[in-house]
Formats: C-alpha cells, sequence, structure tokens
C-alpha cells in the first residue's frame, strides 16, 4: 500500500497549490479519494469523527441496487428470447442483456461524470459522489432498446438542468435520474412507450406482444401475466423496475443500513395501497379495477419508492415531513396511473410532482414548531406580566 | 422547601464507548510552578487588565474585569508574581501567566453567617471574590449577568460524553460544601434549583436538599444541560437560566463556608494514549506540562491533546495550560493515516460508527481507540434526518444550522438558538456524513445574537 500510496503522492505533485496544474486538483482528487480516504485531521468542532462519509453512503445504494440490476440484465435477455421464440440457457440471456446493457451504463457515466468534473474545476470544489448512484439510476430505469445517443442527452439534460443550474450536488429540487428519464419521456415519446421498445431488439420481429402491463391496461386490455410473475419481474418494462422481489432486497439493505428513509418507504406503500383499494371500490375502468396488490407490483412504482423517492436531497427532510412526502407519492402514483391512460406509468411523475412540493411540506411541519416555541413565549410573557 | 421529582426520558443519541476511561483513582498533583488564566476562555468577555508584569497577587486578587460589564472581575488562582502577559493579534490578551510561590496567601472575605447576609450581599461577594464566572447563563453560555434575576438554575451532575469526569467521584467528599453551595444559589433565583441526576446511579447528589431533582435516562446527550432545561423549563424569549458546574457549585460553597476564594478544580486525565488514565486533584489554569510531569504517556504517538470534551474541547499544546472550566485533559493519537478504499462500506469496523453502514455496532461492548481522522472530506449537505437521531429536542437542528449559515437572525430565535449550545451539537458533528462543522457554524450562530440581539 505503500508503495501504491507513494505513487499517487508523485503523480498528484504539479496539482498541489501553487503548482501549474493546480486547478485541475479536484479531478486528481477525485481519482486520489477513491483509492484512499484521505489523511485529514479535524481542525474545530468534534475531535473525532465517526467512520461514515458520502462515499460509504453513495456506495451502500449501489449495493442495493445491484440486485435489480443483475435481475434487469437477465431479464433484459429473457425477453428477447421468449419473445424470439428461441430455446436459451440462463447465461445466453444473461449474456445478451449484459450486450445490452453495459454499453448504456458506461455512457451514462463518461457523459455524467465528465460533466460534474468539469464543473468541479470550474467551481474549484471536489467532485461530489452523488452522480455515482444517479449514473447508475438512468440507465435502470430507461426501456431497453433507447438508442446510446439518447441516453447520453438525457444525462446530459439532468446533469446540467436538474442538477448544476442549482448549484450542483445536495442543491438540486428534482431527482436527476428521473428528470433524465422524464426527458427522454417528453422528447422522445416513440422511443419510450409502445409495445415495441421494451423488449431489446423487438423491432426486427412482426409480431410482437411487448406492451408493458400498465400499458396494455390503460389501453383498455386484458392482460395474461400471473402475480407471481409481476412479483418475480419476468414481463416487459424498464430495464430492472420490474422485478418487486429483488428490488425489496434492495430497499431492505437500504432500510437496515439506514441509507433509506424507512419513513418514505412506508408512507409511499400506505399512501398506494389505500389508494388503489379505494378505486377497486369504484372499478370503471381496468386500471380501477386492477387488484390493489397488483398495483404495488407492477410498473416502477416499487422501484420508484425505494430508490427514487428516498433520494434525501429532493425528497422531505423533516421525519414528519418525509412520512406526508411518501404518502402524497404513493397516493399520487396511482392516481395518474387511473386518471391518465396517456402516461401508465405514475410513479415517475408523481415523484416528481412530490419533489416540487418537498419544501413546501418541510416549511409547514418547521412553522409548526415555531409557531409552538411562539405560543410558549406569549404563554410565559402573560404569565410574568 | 420539599424535593420533587422529575424524568426525563432521552431516546435519541449515541454513547460512545472509547477506551482509556479514567479510573476511580485521584491523586493530590503537586504544585505547577506557573499557572495561567485565559481571557479566550470566557466566550464574548473582552478583558482590562487590573495587574501588570511584576505584579504580586493573591488567592483571590483580581486579574482583570470585563469591559462591558465592570463588576465582573476574573482572580487569581494562586498566590505569588505575574510574570508573562501574553498578547496575540492586535494585543488581544491571551494569557496571563502568574508563577506561584509557597506560600498561600488569601484574600479574604467576611462571608461567615451566609444565612444572615442579604441576597444583594451575597452577590456583591461573589463578584468582588472572582468566584462569578462560574456562574452561567442560557441563552448563549456565557458568564451570567449580575443584574439579571434568572427563573431557574439548572446543574447537571453528571456528563455522559465520552471518557468525561465522574462528578459523583470527585465530588463525593465535598457534599457539605455542595450543600451550601445550593443554599447560596437558592438565594439568587425566585424559581427553583434543579438538578439533574443519572437515574440508573445512586450516589451522593441523591441526598441534597433544597433542590428540585430531575431524574435522565438515555444515552449521551443526555447528561448536557439544555437537554435538561428544554424538558423541565424551556427558555422563552427574553428569560434567562442560570448553570453552574458540579465542581463549581462547591467552589462557592467552600468560598461562603471558609471567606476564600476556591479555585478547586479535579482534572480527569484520559485517552487512548494515556497509560494510566486517573483523576488529579489541581487548581485553575494548572499547567499541562506538570499534569504531563506526574503521568505517563505514551509519546511514541503523535498526540493530540484536548482541553475539555472530546466532542467539543480545545486543542492545546502540551506546554499550554488548562483551560478555566474544562476538567478533562484528553490524550489521543492525530489520526493523519491514508486508509486504502476506507469507503467502502462494512470495511475498517474498529472506527466506531453511528452507522449500520459499519459493522462496528456488532462490537459495542468493545473499547474503542479512536484518532483525530476526519475519516473523509467535507461534502455539499446530502443526507437528511442522521442530525434529529442525536438531537433530544423538539428543535430542528438542520434548519438552525441553516439559518446561521445565512445568518437570519430573525429564523435562528424562532427555531430556537436560545435553548443551544454549541456542545449540544457535538454529536452531530462526530455523525455528520458530508463532515459538515456544526458546532462552530453554531457558536458564529450565537457571536451574531449576542452582536445584534444582545
Amino acid at each position: 500500500m505503500i508503495f501504491l500510496r507513494n505513487l499517487v503522492d508523485r503523480i498528484r505533485k504539479p496539482f498541489e497549490v501553487g503548482q501549474k496544474f493546480e486547478k485541475f486538483a479536484p479531478a486528481v482528487n477525485a481519482f486520489d479519494t477513491l483509492l484512499f480516504v484521505p489523511n485529514h485531521t479535524t481542525k474545530s468542532g468534534a475531535h473525532i469523527r465517526d467512520a461514515v462519509d458520502l462515499k460509504r453512503t453513495m456506495v451502500t445504494v449501489i449495493i442495493a441496487l445491484l440486485p435489480a440490476l443483475f435481475y434487469g440484465i437477465y431479464n433484459t435477455g429473457f425477453q428477447h428470447y421468449i419473445q424470439l421464440g428461441e430455446k436459451f440457457s440462463f447465461l445466453d440471456a444473461f449474456i445478451h442483456g449484459t450486450w445490452k446493457i453495459v454499453p448504456m451504463i458506461i455512457v451514462s457515466y463518461v457523459v455524467g461524470l465528465t460533466i460534474e468534473f468539469g464543473f468541479a474545476i470550474y467551481r474549484g470544489h471536489e467532485v461530489n459522489e452523488g452522480y455515482l448512484v444517479t449514473g447508475l439510476l438512468i440507465p435502470m430505469i430507461m426501456p431497453v432498446d433507447i438508442p446510446l445517443w439518447m441516453v447520453a442527452l438525457s444525462v446530459a439534460f439532468a446533469v446540467f438542468i436538474a442538477k448544476e443550474a442549482f448549484g450542483g450536488t445536495g442543491m438540486n429540487i428534482l431527482n436527476p435520474a428521473l428528470t433524465a428519464r422524464a426527458f427522454a419521456f417528453f422528447a422522445y415519446p416513440t422511443y419510450m412507450s409502445g409495445n415495441k421498445v421494451w423488449v431489446s431488439e423487438a423491432s426486427n420481429i412482426d409480431s410482437i406482444s411487448g406492451e408493458t402491463i400498465l400499458g396494455s391496461l390503460a389501453a383498455g386490455n386484458e392482460i395474461n401475466y400471473s402475480f407471481s410473475e409481476m412479483f418475480n419481474g419476468s414481463i416487459p418494462g424498464s430495464i430492472a423496475e420490474t422485478s418487486t422481489f429483488w428490488i425489496i432486497i434492495g430497499g431492505l439493505i437500504l432500510i437496515f443500513t439506514g441509507v433509506g428513509s424507512w419513513r418514505i418507504i412506508i408512507g409511499g406503500l400506505i399512501g398506494a395501497s389505500i389508494t388503489a383499494i379505494l378505486f377497486n371500490f369504484w372499478g370503471i375502468n381496468e386500471l380501477m379495477s386492477f387488484s390493489w396488490i397488483n398495483h404495488l407490483a407492477v410498473g416502477g412504482f416499487a422501484f420508484g419508492i425505494i430508490f427514487m423517492a428516498t433520494d434525501p436531497v429532493s425528497a422531505a427532510q423533516t421525519y414528519s415531513g418525509k412520512w406526508i412526502y411518501g404518502i402524497l407519492v404513493g397516493v399520487f402514483c396511482i392516481l395518474i396511473r387511473v386518471f391518465n391512460p396517456a402516461y401508465p406509468e405514475g410513479v415517475m411523475l408523481a415523484i416528481l410532482l412530490m419533489n416540487v412540493f418537498a419544501p413546501t411540506i418541510d416549511h409547514y411541519i418547521v412553522e409548526k414548531n415555531i409557531k409552538k416555541r411562539k405560543k410558549r413565549w406569549q404563554l410565559s410573557n402573560l404569565k410574568n406580566s | 422547601m420539599r424535593s420533587k421529582q422529575k424524568k426525563i426520558y432521552v431516546r435519541r443519541g449515541f454513547n460512545l464507548n472509547l477506551q482509556g476511561e479514567a479510573n476511580r483513582i485521584s491523586v493530590n498533583l503537586p504544585k505547577s510552578k506557573t499557572f495561567a488564566i485565559k481571557p479566550p476562555d470566557f466566550f464574548t468577555i473582552n478583558p482590562k487588565l487590573l495587574v501588570k508584569e511584576g505584579s504580586l497577587v493573591k488567592i483571590g486578587s483580581p486579574l482583570f474585569f470585563s469591559k462591558i460589564n465592570p463588576r465582573i472581575s476574573f482572580s487569581s488562582p494562586v498566590s505569588g508574581k505575574v510574570t508573562k502577559i501574553n498578547r496575540g493579534y492586535k494585543r488581544k490578551i491571551l494569557e496571563i501567566i502568574i508563577n506561584a510561590d509557597n506560600k498561600e496567601s488569601y484574600l479574604e472575605f467576611q462571608t461567615y453567617n451566609h444565612e444572615s447576609i442579604e441576597d444583594k450581599e451575597i452577590i456583591e461577594l461573589l463578584l468582588k471574590s472572582g468566584s462569578w464566572p462560574f456562574i452561567k447563563q442560557r441563552p448563549y453560555g456565557i458568564i451570567a449577568s449580575p443584574e439579571d434575576s434568572p427563573k431557574s438554575i439548572f446543574i447537571s451532575t453528571f456528563s455522559t460524553s465520552p471518557l468525561a469526569v465522574d462528578y459523583d467521584f470527585i465530588l463525593k467528599n465535598n457534599k457539605n460544601d455542595f450543600q451550601i453551595g445550593i443554599d447560596i444559589l437558592n438565594r439568587l433565583t425566585n424559581g427553583s434549583v434543579y438538578l439533574a441526576i443519572d437515574d440508573s446511579f445512586n450516589g451522593f447528589f441523591n441526598d441534597i436538599r433544597n433542590v428540585e431533582k430531575v431524574f435522565v435516562n438515555g444515552p449521551h446527550p443526555a447528561g448536557n444541560t439544555s437537554i435538561h432545561i428544554h424538558n423541565v423549563d424551556p427558555i422563552n424569549i427574553s428569560e434567562k437560566v442560570w448553570t453552574v458546574n458540579p465542581e463549581d457549585v462547591v467552589n462557592i460553597g467552600i468560598f461562603f463556608k471558609t471567606g476564600k476564594f476556591s479555585p478547586k478544580r479535579t482534572i480527569a486525565l484520559a485517552g487512548s494514549s494515556v497509560k494510566k488514565p486517573q483523576y488529579y486533584k489541581t487548581i485553575i489554569g494548572s499547567s499541562i506540562s506538570n499534569l504531563l510531569d506526574h503521568s505517563e504517556v505514551n509519546y511514541k504517538n503523535n498526540n493530540r491533546y484536548i482541553s475539555g470534551d472530546i466532542l467539543s474541547g480545545i486543542t492545546v499544546g502540551p506546554d499550554n495550560y488548562m483551560s478555566y472550566y474544562n476538567n478533562s485533559l484528553i490524550i489521543i493519537p492525530e489520526g493523519n493515516k491514508y486508509r486504502f478504499m476506507g469507503w467502502l462500506p462494512f470495511v475498517n469496523n474498529y472506527i466506531p460508527s453511528m452507522y449500520k453502514t459499519s459493522l462496528s455496532w456488532l462490537f459495542m461492548r468493545k473499547k474503542f481507540i479512536v484518532n483525530t481522522n476526519l475519516n473523509g472530506e467535507e461534502r455539499a449537505f446530502v443526507v437528511t434526518g442522521e442530525m434529529e437521531k442525536v438531537f433530544p429536542m423538539d428543535i430542528f437542528p438542520m434548519q438552525l444550522i441553516k439559518a446561521c449559515l445565512y445568518k437570519d437572525v430573525e429564523r435562528m430565535e424562532a427555531l430556537g438558538i436560545y435553548e443551544v449550545i454549541p456542545e449540544d451539537f457535538g454529536l452531530i458533528d462526530y455523525g455528520s456524513t458530508s463532515k459538515i462543522e456544526a458546532q462552530k457554524i453554531i457558536r458564529e450562530g450565537i457571536e451574531l445574537m449576542i452582536k445584534e440581539v444582545g
């Protein structure tokens, strides 16, 4: 390790303060701190510090994403071969999926990190780790057949407009990954819906039934998937959102480590379940009468509520605010699904909508606390006078 | 007055189990040659000197007074000669160094029969003897103003901070002095004197009379006075609550018993770099080198010397002097170490962590050896909810910190700045994912409040 450390120190030399390439230090620091947690010591405040840092937190999210990602890779191949009607092994499916998805991840990271590094150098701050998660999330929520240049453009839009325009990591109002998806959804609708985009290389096949469940229901069609298929995820959909089972595994990792807010996740479950149950009673269209438990299992709901709604920056920040925020994400998700057949997947828009309202929720929670305090002041004034 | 009982259960907090806690052994520290009083220990006090280099002083002779309130003066803890006045930037007075002589000559005061002395006279005696700085006020945690009338006085008899002092152990022989101190404090307020006691421990503080006892249960920061005030008698706008450290209650008691200014300090020498961590009986302003000469410290490490609490104390050099209020000297190794891929979750579990992204919670019974590594770099505020986890008050810590950062006095007031002092944010500093310096931000916020509101 000492050898490696010395090597890094040698490489760093020209980037140090007062040296020739001082301006580019953030870029070098990003690689250095990836290899070694720096040796900085406390200068003020508490003399000792927790082992946690932003890298550790973000990497925990990535670990939680991996089960869903691996299943998504397999399911990509699975859907492809099922539609072709060919015989295939697990490995075939996995290889096909890898071939499709890894390039998307690479494009997402390369484009996104280039912009992040650029801004870090331009603004003179360290590269924040937030994009490590965003960069993986973006390909995971795209349809598999989306062209790579669209991925690149969506990433660029999200990082520039949703994140850096607001000041970078920690300052954004909207979740950057969902912004990327929303951009792709509205800019290239033909690539983001219909029955050809959810199955890998489906455009080469003439007769295909690759519509998502929510899409079929919105069009008023019957579906022939069982609940276990919906739950296990062997259905068409965006890359990694289909398997509720593997997403729940990731969710448990987030809740156990405390990285994801259980208040938001449970709140979302409650909100969506109650709304869907109420619609089950009403039941005047296909999506209304679609059983509430199926509503929780299909589409992006599980992925959204566990990995997107829990983004601490764009979610509500107070404990009670998180409950309200989570519940409303659930409610709006089902509302949008049921009432707007143009957007059969409601969770993306529900979360983006609640992102916008999260500061308002917090505002009222904090105001309540302030009012309580001021009332106490008034009472004590009365008592004293 | 009848003693009533109140209970506080603290749920949000975290106990850090560190190696090097002071053993319950106390020895008299041989008197050091030099002592120092450091005006910067007194937050917001602007000193006006009463002595010059070469002046002879007795125990209790005033050294300087506060320009803002000339009634508050600060006394010499020893008799001897002022040898040096160290100044810093803009001639700011940093240290008044006194060479102790072998005599112990006191400036004596008439305090006999304190029951028959009027309240006003008691305040006057506290001020003249230099015992007044023992009394601090909330809001802000600064020295109390003798013109105020506090609605109550709080004394926390236990500290939950890691490696902190056990007040029951160091003061159990001074029970009577403590009682006298309490009786004196009762004369200073129309309200109650509250004594916060560790619920899980039955010590001599349980026998103290003329106080309202508050029994507290829970992890750090359960011992912080802010928590007790917040739960029992919260501070409203333009109200004052006073606080006194238990050992200073004893000092006030001794002063009224003997008529002599008492600068007693028992110092816990603790931390993993100390070979025999224990207590040393000495007086305020003693030199750290004297303390180190009479103890065994592992000098092989590059050490950090902390005067005070490990979460909120100040860094001192081995040739400095103890700060006025601090009663612990903690010595731990400096970090300054790189950790290869140390950011991976579940690695380097030898570093205690509040979070389950590390496995250190499995070993929480173990005593951890800690160093001063930051364990990361400062980042933007990202993770929310982690501050509330260790902040057991009905105050939004993150919102308050942000209000301090954008310097909105009205908002800080509304969010509860009057009810906190920087020390309450010690664990927030410790556990911050983004390595935010919460205590520094709050201290600057309080400075701003004093300037703008007063």
